[in-house]
């Protein structure tokens, strides 16, 4: 019994990581690949199969110019917006959940729990729906096809995670802190930034973390509200999808964008063995 | 404590939030009860023609939308089994216990899009490793242009890309339990299956809505891989309501009748989510 259980436990664990593993390998082999190899039929091993080379991988610091794709230019547009607009909603996210942790609103029947979910609600909220109003509002002030107006629309997107995130973790952090401080002789803002913030710093990696791990992802926004004078990351490899499909570099990019994200699960993993993220799902 | 400071902590974050938001919300509103359409750009009024229209007369609104609910819940329901199986199983110690970790959460970390894209050469009919590999028994399933397998297509996709998320939130979970309740259950001598119904599951299912419900809500959004695994296609048999509501809106540029659309799908999904939220909680959490 216990070795059947042990059994199917190693099985499935080995399934699913060839599972999760297969299309990074697959694109890892395909970016080596020429036309001849991808068309000519599949094949899997480099020198044995086919000969590895590295055009795909050139073509992407090559200008259009001359027959490249060029991704460094979205690589850091990606990175301006997202880090932006990440670092945005955490301060304004966490001065909102800090609030919503210590002080009491009172509104008409409006509480502090109606607030802390009109924050987090905002992810219901489809995409699309705010897509046309923003596409149609964004014309009208000249932010179309704009990094300005891509960070706006990703404050929506990210401001509520950091909300959910700092809420959970204010309320685990014990109010007899900032008591102390303010008795010590601190104004609220002194105590929230000395005594609160640095006991906070586990909290603002998570945060920080899923605002960088959706803001990294969009693909919707950035594909409806910018063409051609800003392009992301994103758009631009699905772009290359829609012409003659060179796999090879299509792969490499792929490879190239998913890469610093990696360390992101690294930093996720260590919080996570460490207890931080349990208070946020409950 | 002060009164007049909490407003300076609250407000900057809430007027933000309420200042994007709000016009957009009021103007697709507005918008909804107008004609905006290519020819004819402008905020007229033509009172509630749009709605009159997709409630009598757009078959193809209603079932990309229980398409949707298709899609949405399988994956979800997916993702949790093996989302727990995998939490589970690296909860306790194993060998290489950190190392499988982070390979379990690395898929949500790539963008949906990108990835798609190398999933779309995964799958090629006859370019792709999978049908090469079923060659061997002699199959060659149509995986994107088939109606029928490219919504499994689709599930296959979305289970990888977000199974991880639903690894994070319930291994989170299963790290902050008390001990006591186990200690008490190898005390009795229980079997492991009888520990996880009787002890782990009961102790999870709070953290189980929870996830539950946060993995529907981002699953309800299904569209960038839609858009580039099948283009909706063949035909119209993986087009999800996000999709639709895109093409009539913005390829076509009936814009009226497009806000009018998502006025609607956001009421259905607030109004459906609400639901299964409280049946959950009903279900998971009987005493």
């Amino acid at each position: 019994m216990n070795k059947l259980y042990i059994f199917l436990k190693y099985f499935f664990i080995v399934v699913w990581t060839v599972f999760v593993v297969a299309p990074f390998l697959w694109a890892l082999t395909t970016s080596f690949k020429d036309f001849q190899s991808v068309n000519g039929g599949v094949t899997y091993i480099p020198w044995v199969d086919f000969e590895p080379n590295l055009e795909g991988w050139k073509v992407l610091i090559k200008s259009p110019a001359k027959g490249g794709v060029d991704i460094v230019e979205p690589y850091f547009n990606s990175l301006f917006v997202t880090c932006t607009a990440s670092l945005i909603s955490i301060i304004l996210g966490t001065l909102s959940a800090y609030a919503l942790s210590r002080y009491t609103f009172k509104a008409g029947f409006v509480k502090n729990n109606d607030i802390t979910f009109f924050f987090i609600s905002q992810r219901i909220m489809p995409p699309i729906v705010l897509s046309i109003p923003f596409f149609l509002f964004l014309s009208s002030i000249n932010l179309l096809d704009s990094l300005t107006g891509l960070i706006v629309v990703y404050i929506v997107l990210l401001m509520p995670i950091a909300v959910w995130i700092m809420v959970d973790f204010f309320n685990k952090v014990p109010r007899e802190i900032d008591e102390t401080a303010l008795i010590d002789g601190c104004n609220p803002y002194q105590a929230f930034l000395k005594v609160v913030l640095p006991n906070s710093i586990p909290g603002l990696i998570v945060a920080g973390m899923f605002c960088i791990i959706f803001g990294w992802i969009d693909f919707f926004f950035a594909f409806i509200l910018t063409f051609t004078e800003v392009q992301l990351l994103p758009v631009k490899i699905v772009a290359l999808n829609s012409s003659v499909t060179p796999w090879w570099s299509l792969s490499a990019s792929a490879l190239v964008s998913v890469a610093p994200l990696i360390i992101v699960a690294f930093i996720v993993e260590r919080y996570l063995s460490k207890g931080n993220l349990s208070g946020a799902i409950k | 404590m002060n009164f007049k400071h909490k407003y300076f902590f609250l407000f900057p974050g809430l007027f933000v939030l309420i200042g994007i938001l709000i016009f957009p919300i009021i103007f697709v509103v507005r918008l909804s009860l107008s004609g905006w359409n290519s020819y004819n750009p402008g905020l007229d009024y033509i009172g509630l023609e749009n709605y009159i229209r997709l409630f009598t007369d757009d078959p193809r609104f209603w079932e990309s939308f229980f398409r949707l609910s298709f899609l949405s819940v399988t994956t979800v329901i997916l993702q949790y089994v093996i989302g727990f199986a995998l939490a589970h199983m690296v909860w306790k110690d194993i060998k290489f216990k950190r190392f499988f970790r982070v390979l379990f959460l690395v898929p949500m970390m790539t963008t949906p899009v990108i990835m798609t894209v190398i999933w779309r050469t995964f799958f090629h009919e006859s370019l792709g490793p999978v049908n090469d590999m079923l060659s061997v028994f002699g199959v060659a399933p149509k995986w994107l242009t088939d109606p029928v397998i490219a919504k499994f297509t689709v599930i296959i996709v979305e289970v990888w890309q977000w199974t991880p998320f639903m690894f994070l939130l319930l291994l989170a979970g299963l790290l902050s339990l008390p001990k006591e309740p186990f200690l008490a259950a190898a005390i009795d001598g229980a079997s492991p299956v009888r520990k996880f119904i009787y002890v782990t599951f009961p102790l999870m299912a709070p953290i189980s809505i929870g996830a539950i419900i946060i993995r529907l809500i981002e699953a309800s959004k299904i569209m960038d891989t839609v858009y580039v695994l099948t283009s909706g296609g063949p035909g119209t048999s993986t087009e999800t309501s996000s999709f639709y509501i895109f093409i009539k809106g913005l390829r076509e540029f009936q814009m009226g009748y497009a806000a009018s659309m998502s006025f609607t799908y956001l009421i259905i999904m607030i109004i459906s989510l609400t639901i299964i939220a409280k049946v959950l909680t009903k279900l998971l959490l009987k005493e």
